[in-house]
């Protein structure tokens, strides 16, 4: 077998030097009867080459977003990556190293996590950031706990701008540890007064913008609210490249701000691996979960970093930590750190402004076919009503090979807005994209 | 004087009142090159990506338009490749050495894997684009769950779960939703965890609002089904046990610990990070528990990625499989008129009238799909025969070093066959000035990555090795003859080889007091820095 590089010679001379007359001896204390005599019912082997094939034919019955006219987001979006990111995460050193507990031999890793911190921090507006979460949605819920650990409260009020999908994550798990959830209903126009919601009891608001249905929303004025009553305001975005060009949370009274950030170095992948951005303000820092990195000196006074603050953490708290996050999103952090090392300020504005460009001139040419858009303020994002089911017209659309965008009901299925379509249009589609979009929906 | 990159600002002279030894005028040692931060030489106006700005358009921003500023330094992409290039020939990795990181499985990552996941048709698809276009990933998730299934003989499998501790949290919800069906919900708060547990298992109990009970393991480092009945009782909902063990035991009572544990009313939760010992030759489900999580980062050899992303589905058993969270597979015939196809359930109306009771969403799509791609590929070329080798394997290998080293370092439980991995604690160095740290450090000069230290900790000074599978016999005598000519240091008295240690990797021991007692955790204008200290 390729992977192993004991020969028959080399276990046999092993196990006689361990004082063992054959393997099973080293399994001696799994009971007898169930341990098992035969292989799995499995198939063999494959070599490289059969392996590809079988692989790459499943990959063949998908449709890559690269291949069609490609319009869907709601969560997920699709930019394009540089080469060279791809290339450097690959790097052995990078690809094929553990989590940084040995400082001296991982200052890669831990630099580059300082630096992805400082980036997050600052293009959310910020001031601390962790070393990240698995992704937005369970960035999400740890945010919701945070929150429940600084104000000692425990409900949390959902706003129905929140993704439909983060909204279970974190009913999922308040359920489980008895908190409260207020949810909102669905909120497609940005409408909804969530400001009533906030009394003496609420540990947290979460709000999110740009929202599920692309809407732009005013933090501000929540945050205000919120911080009389002593509550937080937990924002969220699911789309990194809007911050580019959209005021950040920060800026707008945000306590804790979390997001997705898939956007940025990451490809689609079918929904993962992606990777959780998590921010907040410096006092909040010992509550926050997750793996932060530091700076410090080594024993000759140079400069290094190390993971730091782990009182917060599993292996050293256990049932006092903060959260039970252990392996994050290293790797997509690094994708999402060297990305946005390329673009740098200049890039990522211009990037943002082709992103709102694109969907404003999506959302006019609609208009303008006599489509209703029903957003006020977006990004690049916006919902539109459409004729009969958004459902089975996106079904209809991908035969046709459009992929036109994602209809509500695929997450609010009983919430009577059926005819609901949302569509997202980045830097990757065409003036010939969109035009076959706007026909094929006029 | 150096400037806060270890630099030096000017050339030395000989009036400089420095007591640092200057090896060389830039900092670097050879092919060892110093690098600052991105902050200290990126500019706000350079870019590595060409984009050009938008033609005219009307925006639609209302009153969002930023403007606070940005603050991200612009590499091109030369720079940026040196930049990156430079910060990873400061890590150590699977690919350069042996990764001996006890309950951690750093094995070979096959690059097959990499190519593989890149694939367009799995690299490039949404989690949202209709499911008649995706019916090749689904078909993928579906044969993945299979094999995790023949392979562990459970019944049902929840594929999202991230990462391990995020898979703990799956099953430990299963195990309470099923409760709350028996309408045990509120009465069974307890949760058996032995020392010996991992630290996500306690922190994941207390995540769902259980409280922790603590079982004691025995002399021999396994637990007793005794002291496991002792702590049983109508308020515990479930024991969370680690096996084969983090002592690199396998649990010889496990059987005898399940039957009690379900007498008793509760479930049996099974940590799989040390799954890698067991690949064919036994199976989970025969051993009576409810729930495992598999980390396809370990046992299916998903790179590590310096922290992840993992990926952490777990297995259900019959009584728990009802409640697996969404998205569940399921056959479809709803949609398209005419046409059925395997799809992803999405939503809960759609299990009407089913038995399928899900507890709810770990996550917002259907998983980490990059990572099945890379454990099926792995499972595919491993086959049947090479899943089981493999674990024999790992076993033999960590039971070769324990057999070579076991003169020397001491054995906490006697020396007696481990799994695939074998613990070692302190007791061989005590009074000789050297403690388990310091002689972790002297294998970072020696050239290797130090074994897991102080875990777990029901063992004084632990150092737990897992050579893994990926060994070769050469690189296993190598790295035994290391670890006895360090030993041997030790004993003759040499203590400064390990209190001065590392001396030869790219930073000397780092204090971490001071970056815990006044944590710098970003970068700032250096000016911002001084204005506030004074």
């Amino acid at each position: 077998m390729r992977y192993l590089p004991l020969t028959p010679d080399d276990r046999s001379l092993m196990l006689s030097r361990i004082g063992a007359a054959n393997i099973d001896e080293l399994f001696a204390d799994i009971p007898r009867d169930k341990f098992m005599r035969a292989l799995p019912d499995l198939p063999r082997r494959k070599s490289e080459a059969e392996v590809e094939r079988l692989l790459s034919r499943m990959a063949a019955k998908n449709t890559p977003a690269s291949s069609v006219p490609f319009f869907v987001g709601a969560g997920a979006y699709k930019h394009h990556v540089p080469a060279s990111v791809d290339h450097l995460i690959q790097r052995s050193e990078f690809l094929t190293s553990y989590t940084p507990y040995q400082p001296e031999i991982t200052q890669g890793t831990l630099q580059m996590l300082f630096e992805f911190q400082t980036q997050v921090a600052n293009l959310t507006g910020m001031e601390v950031a962790n070393a990240s979460m698995y992704d937005g949605s369970t960035g999400c819920h740890e945010a919701v706990l945070m929150a429940h650990r600084i104000t000692r409260r425990k409900k949390a009020v959902l706003s129905g701008g929140l993704h439909p999908h983060y909204a279970d994550v974190v009913r999922t798990i308040s359920h489980m540890a008895s908190d409260e959830v207020v949810s909102m209903p669905a909120d497609v126009t940005a409408a909804e007064d969530i400001i009533a919601q906030i009394d003496k009891d609420t540990s947290c608001v979460v709000v999110q913008s740009p929202d599920f249905f692309g809407n732009l929303r005013d933090l501000a004025p929540i945050a205000e609210k919120c911080h009389a009553k002593g509550a937080l305001l937990i924002a969220v975005f699911t789309e990194a490249v809007s911050l580019g060009l959209v005021e950040p949370p920060g800026a707008m009274g945000a306590d804790i701000v979390v997001g997705e950030g898939q956007s940025i170095g990451n490809g689609l992948n079918f929904g993962g691996p992606y990777v959780g951005l998590f921010a907040t303000r410096q006092k909040y820092v010992r509550q926050m979960p997750g793996r932060l990195a530091g700076q410090t000196q080594d024993a000759d006074g140079k400069r290094g970093f190390v993971l730091t603050l782990s009182t917060r953490e599993q292996h050293i708290r256990r049932e006092k930590a903060t959260s039970n996050i252990c392996t994050n999103s290293g790797l997509c952090a690094l994708a999402f750190s060297i990305h946005m090392t390329l673009l740098g300020e200049s890039g990522l504005r211009k990037l943002a402004r082709v992103n709102h460009a694109n969907a404003a001139q999506l959302a006019d040419m609609l208009s303008a076919a006599g489509v209703a858009v029903l957003n006020d303020a977006f990004f690049n994002e916006f919902t539109i009503r459409v004729k009969g089911s958004a459902q089975q017209l996106v079904e209809k659309l991908a035969s046709q090979g459009i992929l036109a965008g994602v209809p509500v009901s695929r997450l609010l299925p009983r919430a009577g807005l059926d005819d609901l379509l949302i569509v997202a249009s980045t830097e990757v589609n065409t003036d010939e994209d969109r035009a076959t979009l706007v026909e094929a929906l006029r | 004087m150096l400037n806060n990159q270890g630099r030096p600002t000017q050339p030395a002279n000989n009036n400089e009142a420095s007591s640092r030894r200057r090896e060389t005028f830039t900092g670097n040692r050879g092919l060892q090159q110093e690098e600052g931060l991105i902050f200290e030489f990126g500019r706000a106006e350079v870019s590595g990506v060409d984009i050009d700005e938008p033609a005219q358009f009307k925006p639609r921003l209302g009153k969002f338009e930023r403007k606070t500023p940005l603050g991200l330094p612009g590499l091109s992409e030369p720079e940026a490749v040196r930049h990156y290039v430079r910060l990873s020939q400061k890590n150590y990795s699977i690919d350069a050495g042996l990764y001996p990181l006890g309950s951690c499985t750093m094995k070979h990552n096959p690059r097959l894997n990499e190519k593989m996941a890149r694939l367009p048709g799995f690299s490039d698809v949404h989690p949202l684009q209709p499911q008649s276009t995706v019916q090749g990933a689904i078909e993928l998730i579906d044969e993945l769950e299979k094999w995790l299934l023949e392979l562990t003989g459970m019944s049902a499998v929840a594929m999202s779960p991230k990462a391990g501790a995020h898979g703990e949290a799956c099953g430990m919800m299963a195990i309470k939703a099923a409760h709350e069906a028996r309408g045990e919900g509120k009465s069974r708060h307890i949760v058996i965890v032995p020392d010996s547990a991992h630290g996500t298992n306690p922190a994941t109990a207390a995540l769902i609002g259980y409280t922790v009970r603590a079982v004691p393991a025995r002399a021999d480092g396994t637990v007793s089904a005794q002291a496991v009945r002792e702590a049983l009782g109508p308020d515990v909902a479930a024991i969370m046990l680690t096996n084969p063990n983090t002592c690199g035991l396998f649990e010889k009572e496990i059987v005898e610990i399940a039957k009690a544990v379900h007498e008793a009313g509760a479930y049996f939760y099974c940590d799989g990070a040390n799954f890698n010992a067991i690949m064919g030759k036994v199976r989970p489900g025969d051993l009576g528990i409810d729930a495992m999580h598999i980390n396809l980062h370990k046992t299916f050899s998903t790179p590590h990625g310096g922290g992840g992303p993992g990926a952490g589905p777990v297995v259900l058993s019959q009584a728990l499989a009802p409640y697996a969270p969404l998205p569940v597979l399921g056959v479809d015939k709803t949609t398209l008129p005419g046409k059925s196809f395997t799809c992803l359930i999405e939503q809960e109306p759609e299990l009407a009238g089913t038995a399928r009771k899900p507890f709810g969403r770990m996550t917002a799509f259907h998983g980490q799909m990059g990572m099945y791609v890379r454990a099926l590929s792995y499972m595919l070329s491993h086959g049947a025969d090479g899943l089981k080798q493999a674990s024999e394997d790992a076993v033999l290998n960590a039971n070769y070093v324990r057999a070579r080293l076991s003169d020397i370092m001491s054995l906490p439980f006697g020396d007696k066959p481990c799994m695939h991995e074998v613990l070692f604690d302190d007791k061989w160095l005590k009074d000789t000035g050297v403690t388990t740290l310091d002689f972790a450090k002297a294998m970072i000069d020696e050239g290797y990555h130090p074994m897991t230290m102080y875990f777990p900790l029901v063992v004084h000074g632990a150092m737990l090795i897992e050579p893994t599978e990926s060994e070769s016999l050469a690189s296993l005598e190598l790295f035994i003859m290391t670890l006895r000519d360090l030993a041997f240091g030790v004993l003759r008295g040499e203590t400064e080889r390990f209190t001065q240690a590392p001396r030869l990797a790219p930073r000397r021991r780092l204090d971490e007091t001071a970056a815990a007692r006044n944590p710098i955790l970003r970068w700032t204008k250096p000016e911002a820095i001084s204005v506030a200290a004074e």
